[in-house]
């Protein structure tokens, strides 16, 4: 049976105890002798900052101790829909040693090695994607997407022309809005139809003159190819306007087709879904936002480029300007590019047939089982399968949260639930290439049983975690004015009744 | 292909098929238009799957590309070369918290998020500011972030930047804001390096939305009038937004004491190694105002409680992000840099209430004992007299790029040129006294050699 560990382990402020310490600094004596430390009064720090002090072993144990109460994929499967929770090669830390001392503004004759790295990135993920140009500033999927969604607001402007409206599909992630809004577009959606896909109908209706671009992920977060997508890519370009790849499914589709032979202009990818990035238990990761033809020379600089001097930067003539503050997540890049390397063109080109074969797997496992719904049924699902537990709901008052902790106690991290927001109840579930078959299977019987537990004894399913380091959390107090704790500064000053409700 | 470590089911495939009920993988992608199926395999990599060895044997291949140096740079301007001892790589590499994702199931990611919360908290004390989130990307982003959160707040599409700030956030932050057709209006620097107050007195009109101040700044300058600064603009109806390198906190007086609305700045120097600027770490906080925290981007962790009443963690506040609110989200950040605040959260357990403070003083001393040396032996001097931190702009009597090639012939990598004659350079601890009298010696035969010819 699967446990997770529980310590009782206090805050790191706890630890009251006074004088020790965990690590020595290098320090001068002459150079102490010379000169002093002489801040003027006006911004000296009086109150120093309240840190611990620990001995070295105090602060691993502490740390060691945290971790054993975390769940990553090296722990167990984590079928997180939309996020490819995949395994990371542990070769990918060896890459480490190739950037981490690079400080970002070296004299670039001083990094080639690095430079070259890039560069080869650069033209791989451009050739997987099917775009001219790819640009490393983005630290992440939804800075890509802000990135694009300027580009194509610049497009636009540099033609004379004011778009306001960015169309985005119903199905998209909370991202594609939120990065549309911050570029100061309006967000219209446009509605699926009745087989999951995007309606065609709809969106020749909607599109005109007023029309910047329409941002689409394919597969889309249901995992269902949008067959008709030569059809969206002629509708929008019919108005000049932009089709946006949203790269976080490419997973599916890996090698087996491009969004730039489809139809699209612009493309980020998430190296930390797609190429294996560790997730880092939130970030950091690493993106990608290539774009092709006129397009390309709307991407944020610098770009790498080479020429028979070795390697240089580039600056795109019509660039965006910069998204991150150096190159992006650099180090990140280096670990999908050993990635790539592992794989080697054949692997590379069997993730997309592999990942779809996990998932149509599972979907056959799954199939059938009272109180799992699947909408729009009848087609074949790519990298995810999304399924709906409105009927268990309905039949037995358990939710898909709750299925969602009943999977924690059998060792599975649960899959993404209530997205996409067109299915009640969803339970998206994305296993990718690297879970073996057997893990498949249990997975599918885990899910089974519970689903059977629920319509048995749904009290017992909708009590679940209990083999996890806490029971289920309180969201009220976390989130009320009164008690909710952001830090230990606030719980402090609250004790000492020198903070009152965040209203 | 047969077999592959990252591919477990190729062996199993014909099985696999025959559960589905396909005869072959093709009819999986049957509904992807003929012409665009990809009839050939990508061009990538190196021709076949490469083996550990062989991909160990290229990296090494590349690093020997790039240039061996005596010692690391004496390069700032936004990160600056620290040493991060081992246990906070090997924390860090716990699989436990490195191939986790950000902890939508709280009840099996309770140490992730305890140590969250540490690194919010950590930042809280050395900020004294009560609400931080759990990271951005850089600083670069959190001061476009701040600037978006400035415009929600008040409406008003003017901020005022100083140009002493550092030009690469500036120009991170214009094209953030250039959307929302938000305009970064400019305020000088006077001759001691610092923000020009009468210059920032005659731009800061009612339609400025928040002054913005960074200390240390771009030249390393500590900027001493931050109070008069927040006074001009709170009686404008502004809001300010106080970038601070977390580090020198040690030593100067932390935004919240100055009452500012928002403060931000990157934790890089807190244990995270350079990789050429990322990942990083972007800090964002607030004061205790449901104003500013409801318009707050990214994740934030709090302390609540579970079902059995024990002490547990959860993220909070969650109305305010792009899953829940969409087009209306604060941000439309979610994948972050998690692991990053983690490393900094260990880093500052280590080093402990007195390690911090002789840290920064260590630092300190380095780039004063440096500024001395130069100024000592009359081969340059400060560009401005205020007091600095870490970095310090020097100018020079020859031409900077002069004294750069002949550093990079002697192994040394010098300062970051910003005029013909001068570059800020940044002095930490792992520039031993060695180092520096080296560089000096070196800059000094350049400067003599020009003088003499
Ligand atoms: C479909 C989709 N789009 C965009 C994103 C945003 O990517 P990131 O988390 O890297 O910012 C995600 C993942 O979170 C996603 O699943």
């Amino acid at each position: 049976m699967w446990r997770q560990a529980k310590w009782d382990e206090p805050l790191i402020f706890e630890y009251k105890e006074k004088g020790r310490r965990g690590m020595l600094i290098p320090r001068e004596d002459e150079i102490r002798k010379a000169v002093s430390v002489n801040i003027p009064d006006k911004i000296r720090r009086e109150r120093e900052a309240e840190l611990p002090e620990l001995s070295e072993l105090e602060v691993i144990r502490h740390y060691i101790r945290l971790s054993q109460m975390s769940f990553g994929v090296d722990t167990g499967m984590m079928p997180l829909g939309s996020c490819t929770m995949k395994y990371n090669p542990k070769v990918e830390e060896l890459s480490q040693s190739l950037v981490e001392n690079l400080h970002p503004l070296q004299d670039i004759s001083t990094v080639q090695g690095a430079l070259e790295m890039l560069y080869e990135m650069q033209e791989w993920i451009a050739e997987i994607t099917g775009m001219d140009k790819c640009s490393f500033q983005v630290p992440a999927g939804s800075a890509g997407e802000l990135a694009g969604v300027l580009m194509i607001k610049k497009y636009h402007e540099e033609k004379g022309r004011r778009r306001d409206e960015m169309l985005v599909a119903d199905t998209a992630h909370g991202t594609n809005p939120a990065s549309a809004a911050m570029a100061g577009f309006k967000v219209v959606y446009i509605k699926s139809n009745n087989r999951g896909l995007v309606d065609l109908d709809i969106l020749k209706e909607v599109v005109n003159e007023n029309v910047a671009g329409f941002m689409l992920t394919n597969p889309n977060t249901l995992g269902l190819f949008e067959e008709e997508i030569l059809e969206i890519s002629k509708v929008i370009h019919s108005v000049d306007g932009v089709l946006y790849y949203d790269g976080a499914n490419l997973n599916g589709i890996l090698g087996v087709a491009r969004p730039g032979d489809m139809g699209f202009d612009v493309v980020h990818v998430n190296l930390h879904k797609t190429f294996a990035v560790p997730h880092g238990g939130g970030g950091p990761g690493a993106g990608a936002i290539c774009a092709k033809g006129e397009m390309a020379e709307y991407l944020p600089y610098p770009i790498v480029e080479k020429s028979s001097k070795g390697y240089s930067l580039y600056y795109p003539k019509e660039s965006i300007g910069k998204i991150s503050t150096f190159f992006g997540n650099v180090g990140n890049v280096a670990r999908a590019y050993t990635y790539i390397l592992g794989l080697g063109p054949q692997g590379v080109s069997a993730v997309g047939k592999m990942s779809t074969v996990a998932t149509n797997y599972l979907i056959s496992k799954l199939r059938g089982i009272r109180g799992l719904e699947l909408p729009f049924p009848g087609k074949y699902r790519k990298h995810e399968v999304v399924f709906s537990a409105k009927p268990l709901m309905n039949d037995t008052g358990v939710t898909a949260f709750d299925v969602a902790k009943a999977l924690l106690d059998r060792g599975f991290y649960a899959p993404t639930i209530y997205f996409p927001p067109i299915v009640d109840e969803a339970l998206m579930i994305e296993p990718t290439e690297t879970e073996t078959r057997e893990t498949l299977d249990k997975f599918a019987n885990a899910l089974k049983e519970i689903l059977a537990e629920a319509y048995s004894d749904p009290k017992k399913i909708s009590s679940t975690p209990l083999n996890t380091s806490v029971g289920r959390l309180d969201q009220v107090t976390a989130n009320h004015p009164t008690t909710v704790t952001p830090t230990y500064l606030v719980k402090k000053l609250r004790e000492e009744n020198k903070i009152g409700a965040l209203r | 292909m047969e077999m592959h470590p990252w591919l477990p089911n190729l062996g199993d495939l014909r099985e696999m098929l025959k559960e589905i009920g396909v005869k072959d993988v093709e009819e999986l992608f049957s509904d992807i238009p003929k012409e665009i199926v990809l009839k050939r395999e990508l061009n990538v990599g190196y021709g076949r799957p490469l083996s550990e060895y062989e991909i160990a044997r290229r990296l090494e291949e590349l690093s020997e590309m790039n240039a061996k140096l005596l010692y690391p740079p004496f390069l700032g301007g936004g990160v600056c070369p620290h040493y991060v001892p081992y246990a906070v790589k090997m924390i860090i590499s716990r699989s436990e918290f490195y191939t986790a994702y950000t902890p939508y199931q709280p009840e099996a990611n309770q140490g992730l998020l305890q140590a969250l919360f540490e690194y919010q908290s950590y930042m809280a004390e050395l900020l004294q500011m009560e609400v931080v989130n759990s990271s951005l990307y850089d600083w670069g982003g959190a001061l476009a972030e701040a600037i978006l959160m400035v415009n929600r707040i008040n409406g008003k599409k003017k901020v005022i930047v100083p140009t002493n700030a550092n030009p690469n956030h500036l120009k991170v932050a214009e094209t953030w804001v250039k959307g929302k057709g938000i305009e970064l209006v400019k305020v000088k620097y006077n001759e001691e390096g610092k923000i020009d107050v009468e210059d920032l007195e005659k731009k800061l009109t009612d339609d400025i939305g928040a002054v913005y101040l960074q200390t240390p700044n771009f030249f390393g300058v500590f900027e001493t009038e931050v109070e008069g600064v927040v006074e001009l603009a709170r009686k404008k109806g502004a809001l300010t937004i106080m970038g601070v390198n977390p580090l020198a906190l040690a030593l100067i007086k932390p935004p919240g004491e100055y009452n500012v609305d928002i403060a931000i700045g990157d934790a890089q120097e807190l244990g995270i190694p350079l990789s050429m600027g990322g990942p990083s770490l972007g800090v964002f906080a607030t004061r205790w105002d449901a104003k500013l925290v409801r318009q707050m981007p990214g994740r934030i962790v709090g302390l609540t409680k579970d079902s059995f009443g024990k002490e547990g963690f959860t993220l909070i506040l969650q109305t305010r992000e792009q899953f829940a609110r969409r087009e209306k989200a604060t941000s439309n950040i979610t994948t972050n840099e998690a692991l990053m605040a983690i490393a900094v959260a260990v880093y500052l357990s280590l080093l402990g209430r007195n390690g911090l403070k002789e840290l920064a003083e260590e630092v300190y001393l380095r780039s004063h004992y440096a500024t001395k040396l130069v100024e000592s032996r009359g081969i340059g001097k400060r560009k401005f007299l205020g007091d600095f931190f870490e970095e310090v702009t020097l100018t020079f009597p020859v031409e900077y790029q002069r004294i750069h090639e002949k550093l990079l012939k002697a192994g040394l990598h010098g300062g970051l040129g910003i005029d013909d004659y001068s570059a800020v350079f940044c002095f930490t601890e792992v520039h031993p006294k060695k180092a520096i009298d080296l560089l000096v010696e070196k800059v000094e035969e350049v400067v003599k050699n020009v003088e003499a010819s």
